[in-house]
């Protein structure tokens, strides 16, 4: 899926290009797109590292074994793969928090951990497991409280309501991680299917 | 300044806090942590490269406005704000494309337009899927990424649906 998206972005866009004779423009666009992915990395590698740091002082602080064990229960039911007690809980429920509550710095070093721990337990390293698809559903469907950005930018506008967004946003995002939820379900079980 | 903005600080302070109160020797452990950050981006920066070349060539292209011509007219027949479509299929794709196309929303119609506020709940439904599939899988260096990429994209869809019907029911 990943291969033929990248294609159709990638060839579609320069083939667009092209005909509409933009080719001085195309040449730039793929010199950025290699450079904005360094400006990324160095971003992240800063914040990645302040996270990863002060998770390590949690995790010896027992704090990420008592997340685990509190909210397996729940989670259990969305990654039966996972162990109950396993650290890869703990991860995932911080990265759960961390987004919930909009600290998406935060929310992605924390999300890494999870997939590290979760690699652990994937019997097919090279392919994502059943609880990395859920886990990535969970992610990109937003679960965010308050999209204190999009408030951010309204403000920005001159918005005079800026909050009224706040509720719609909340049931649309609802909407979406249920739906990723139940669809990541079912491919798990197709998939399991196929394999046995 | 919001109480938002206290969040992350007030959190770092009950880490460091809580560590100290459990005997935890913070400074050591942090270092420790943070070890792994250079190690982690540098897995992410080929799928990072790979993505954004991609989505840089294809929004350089022009190929969005292609989209958002043949995007606003189906909207309005189906009775929804038209221009407000083509980013739900920015949203997905490109996190800075969206926000540009978001903005542009603001200016033409004004935040508080039915435009306006349809655009904002769309944003606020989902991620930027492509992104955090690359980000997450890259970290562990996995390439094949199953179903995650088709099951996110079918969970934006019922997302970016969901924001469409809701403004309408509160703003419409």
């Amino acid at each position: 899926m990943m291969d033929i998206i990248w294609v159709i972005l990638l060839l579609g866009g320069i083939a667009i290009g092209v005909i509409s004779g933009k080719g001085t423009e195309m040449t730039q666009a793929l010199m950025d797109g290699a450079s904005r992915a360094v400006e990324l990395c160095i971003r992240l590698a800063g914040v990645c590292a302040l996270w990863m740091g002060l998770m390590e002082i949690m995790r010896r602080a027992g704090w990420i074994d008592a997340l685990a064990r509190r909210l397996g229960g729940v989670l259990h039911r969305l990654f039966p793969d996972i162990p109950k007690g396993h650290p890869a809980m703990g991860a995932i429920s911080m990265n759960l928090a961390a987004n919930m509550l909009g600290m998406g710095n935060a929310a992605t070093p924390l999300g890494i951990k999870a997939m590290e721990q979760m690699q652990r337990l994937n019997t097919t390293p090279d392919t994502a497991s059943a609880a990395m698809c859920m886990f990535l559903v969970m992610n990109t469907s937003s679960v965010q409280l308050i999209p204190t950005g999009i408030i951010n930018f309204r403000h920005a506008a001159g918005s005079t309501e800026a909050g009224a967004i706040v509720i719609p946003a909340l049931i649309a995002t609802a909407c979406s991680t249920l739906v990723g939820v139940i669809v990541a379900s079912v491919f798990r079980r197709i998939t399991r299917r196929r394999g046995s | 300044m919001s109480w938002t903005d206290l969040v992350i600080p007030l959190f770092v302070c009950v880490i460091i806090g809580g560590g100290l109160m459990k005997r935890v020797p913070v400074y050591t452990a942090f270092i420790e942590g943070a070890v792994d950050g250079l190690k982690v981006v540098g897995r992410i920066f080929p799928y990072l490269v790979a993505m954004l070349v991609a989505v840089e060539a294809f929004q350089a292209s022009g190929a969005l406005d292609w989209i958002e011509k043949a995007l606003t007219p189906l909207g309005r027949a189906l009775g929804f704000p038209g221009e407000v479509l083509p980013l739900g299929f920015l949203r997905p794709v490109s996190g800075t494309a969206a926000i540009g196309y978001m903005q542009m929303i603001f200016e033409r119609y004004g935040p508080d337009s039915i435009q306006g506020l349809t655009a904002s709940v769309m944003m606020g439904s989902t991620e930027t899927t492509l992104y955090t599939v690359s980000v997450y899988l890259g970290a562990v260096s996995i390439r094949k990424s199953s179903y995650a990429v088709k099951a996110g994209l079918i969970a934006d869809m019922a997302g970016l649906t969901a924001a469409l019907f809701v403004s309408r029911l509160f703003f419409g």
